[in-house]
């Protein structure tokens, strides 16, 4: 459109039409008789997506398997518990021994290299039945048996709501930071005419493809010398100071509103500041949504920032990083460790599938990944 | 007089009065952008820069001095540092394919028309995008153990008797590790199925009139269609690959194991700075880090000419 003005027009962020209605361009009428077709394309869609997903499923079981189990070559998938048989006062275990060509389910009485005697739980009264063979050798017999208390013990053995009070005091505070400063940055290179404003547009979109490692050393180095590390301050100012990401897509969006209401703003006497927030704004909520969204799943998400300036502080640190303390600690109990991480992924991905067409839509402008 | 729709003049222009009082509310809208990027960008910049010319460490034992450009020299003669810059070369150019076309096929299957439900599936590919990075790695490291994860269950099932020790064994960690960036695959799927669905369907009606196959038509519209988005893709890869740390510096605890094969360029640098808090050498490492992706950047410009094609655009 012809109010791009100049330099890096980012490929294919055909914005109007995006944001106006996504998804009816381009895709040819369906036809009739192909039916099949769709039935394979759908049935391969479904496996390559339950590939692609099934690590959260796998996640997901082990956090309600104990930790014997997980550890238990031979166990099923699926959580369980070995079948034990009481008997005078015993948990015997039940195991599955193939006896003259059948497969019975006996409790091991006495286990042994060479033989182990087990007794029938159907007649525990009869005598005892005498097996050769490696009693380590049989599988055992398991029930069924999901154990939630995982995610109970992560609550307080991580200290889970202090992290997450800290998780989300600093996304919130930077997303606060980042819609008032991507907002009038956005409106600035959106609707002012001023020497210069090619360049530090070009200059703004060239930050994208700046390795960080090019400015990490000083700006720690600077923030050791302010006593900033060990305080949420270094990832929370900066937050007030934009980005190039969220200023490029409020930019393009600001862009595709019409000037004229603006003018008329203008000459019913309203300032730039008036018209921001009385003309643009109210027009421009999905992409204030929009970049709500990504900064919180951003912060949500940082690992290194936290990593770097909090790794002193423990009842300062967000969750990725106590997660990551967790896992130190307890790697030899990964129903613990799984269950941690689901705790610490749900809220992310269920703010996504909440706001899932701002967020995908955004992401489409920009063209850009964060 | 907006920025909007007017065509932009020419530097030299003789701003008005009027003109001049609307610049400065731009100049100061913007201003926070401006100082962040003195602050947070320029001004860091140089001063890595001028840490590569001397001594300067966190302690700071030895008086500080200009050494000129010792620490480069140290670099050409450091093993290490040309070890670390094997390993991200060659973890590039394993992950890059992937990155670049995983996605595109992705893309490719859900925009089809015989897709039943593409929308659901959209979001569900996008999930694992939002997963947290740990927790991703956490789930990864999991599903790929060799004695409990699943996809070395799948591989037994199938018959293969030994599969790979993925993250343990140096001679498959890359593609362990690549295959632990599939959930980021996300946000390229979103943009290339923008780009998809920006193909004006006269092309290929046009295409299938003049008897043009499913392959035919992929080849001379989709993909040039789609090159701009797969250039956009490439170069964001490029500059990302590049950096690529966090997850062996979680998984090994920043050990480089097994056998050196995870000691990154990145993760040497963070070496270098946090923990030996060698400043001078690790603004220096980061600085040839920073021209070597300048300078593979500015290639991929330079090349793009010849195969980018930007319709619409007279070139």
């Amino acid at each position: 459109m012809a109010g791009s003005t100049q330099t890096v027009e980012l490929p294919n962020a055909r914005r109007r039409r995006i944001w106006s209605r996504a998804g009816t361009t381009g895709r040819p009428p369906r036809e009739r008789g192909d039916r099949r077709r769709s039935f394979i394309l759908t049935l391969i869609a479904v496996l390559v997506l339950a590939a692609f997903l099934s690590p959260l499923l796998k996640s997901f079981t082990v956090a309600i398997k104990t930790s014997e189990q997980v550890t238990q070559p031979g166990s099923p998938l699926w959580p369980a518990d070995p079948v034990t048989f009481a008997w005078q006062g015993e948990e015997l275990p039940i195991l599955l021994v193939p006896i003259d060509g059948t497969t019975r389910q006996l409790a091991l009485l006495e286990p042994g290299r060479q033989q182990s005697t087990f007794i029938d739980p159907a007649a525990p009264d009869a005598p005892p039945i005498t097996w050769q063979g490696a009693w380590r050798t049989l599988d055992h017999v398991w029930v069924f048996a999901p154990h939630w208390e995982n995610f109970g013990k992560v609550w307080t053995l991580i200290d889970f709501p202090r992290l997450l009070f800290n998780t989300v005091a600093i996304a919130i505070i930077g997303t606060i930071g980042t819609l008032l400063s991507c907002t009038l940055v956005a409106y600035g290179f959106a609707r002012f005419r001023f020497p210069g404003r090619g360049v530090l547009f070009t200059l703004l979109i060239a930050t994208i493809f700046l390795p960080g490692a090019v400015t990490i050393i000083p700006t720690y180095t600077i923030f050791v010398k302010l006593g900033w590390v060990g305080t949420w301050l270094p990832l929370l100012v900066p937050a007030f100071f934009a980005n190039a990401f969220d200023v490029f897509l409020m930019r393009q969006y600001f862009m595709t509103i019409p000037t004229e209401m603006d003018e008329a703003a203008a000459i019913d006497g309203a300032g730039p500041f008036r018209t921001l927030w009385s003309v643009l704004l109210p027009q421009a909520w999905p992409v204030v949504i929009a970049v709500a969204i990504f900064h919180l799943v951003y912060s949500w998400n940082d690992f290194f920032g936290p990593l770097i300036y909090l790794s002193t502080k423990p009842e300062l640190q967000t969750l990725a990083i106590g997660l990551q303390r967790f896992n130190g600690i307890h790697y030899r109990d990964p129903g613990l460790i799984q269950a941690g991480t689901l705790m610490t992924l749900i809220i992310p991905v269920v703010a996504f599938l909440l706001t899932q067409r701002f967020f995908t839509r955004g992401l489409v402008v920009t063209g850009v990944e964060k | 007089m907006t920025a909007s729709g007017a065509v932009r003049r020419r530097t030299g222009t003789r701003f008005s009065g009027l003109a001049w009082r609307r610049a400065r509310w731009g100049y100061l809208f913007i201003a926070p952008w401006l100082i962040g990027f003195v602050l947070f960008t320029a001004f860091p910049m140089v001063a890595t820069f001028v840490f590569t010319l001397t001594n300067i460490n966190l302690a700071q034992e030895t008086p500080l001095r200009f050494v000129g450009l010792e620490n480069y020299q140290d670099m050409l003669n450091d093993k290490q540092a040309w070890a670390a810059l094997g390993v991200t070369a060659k973890y590039a150019l394993l992950a890059l394919p992937v990155a670049v076309i995983l996605p595109l096929l992705v893309a490719l299957m859900l925009h089809s028309r015989h897709l039943r439900g593409a929308g659901a599936f959209r979001v569900l590919f996008f999930l694992p995008y939002v997963v947290p990075f740990i927790a991703g790695v956490l789930i990864w490291g999991s599903m790929l153990s060799s004695s409990t994860g699943w996809i070395n269950a799948f591989l037994q099932g199938i018959g293969i008797a030994h599969p790979p020790a993925w993250l343990e064994d140096p001679a498959w960690i890359y593609q362990g590790l690549v295959i632990m960036g599939v959930w980021g695959i996300g946000a390229g799927v979103i943009v290339y199925l923008a780009g998809l669905k920006g193909i004006p369907s006269e092309l290929y009606d046009a295409a299938r009139i003049d008897g043009a196959g499913a392959w035919a038509s992929t080849r001379h519209i989709t993909i040039p269609m789609m090159s701009p988005v797969i250039f956009y893709t490439l170069v964001l890869g490029v500059v990302e690959v590049l950096q690529y740390f966090l997850v062996p510096l979680v998984l090994k605890n920043g050990t480089g194991e097994p056998g050196g094969s995870t000691l990154f360029f990145n993760l040497y640098i963070y070496q270098n700075f946090f923990t030996f808090q060698n400043m001078a050498y690790g603004a220096t490492l980061a600085w040839v880090l920073f021209a070597i992706s300048l300078v593979l950047t500015l290639l991929l410009f330079g090349l793009s000419r010849r195969w980018v094609y930007y319709a619409g655009e007279a070139r």
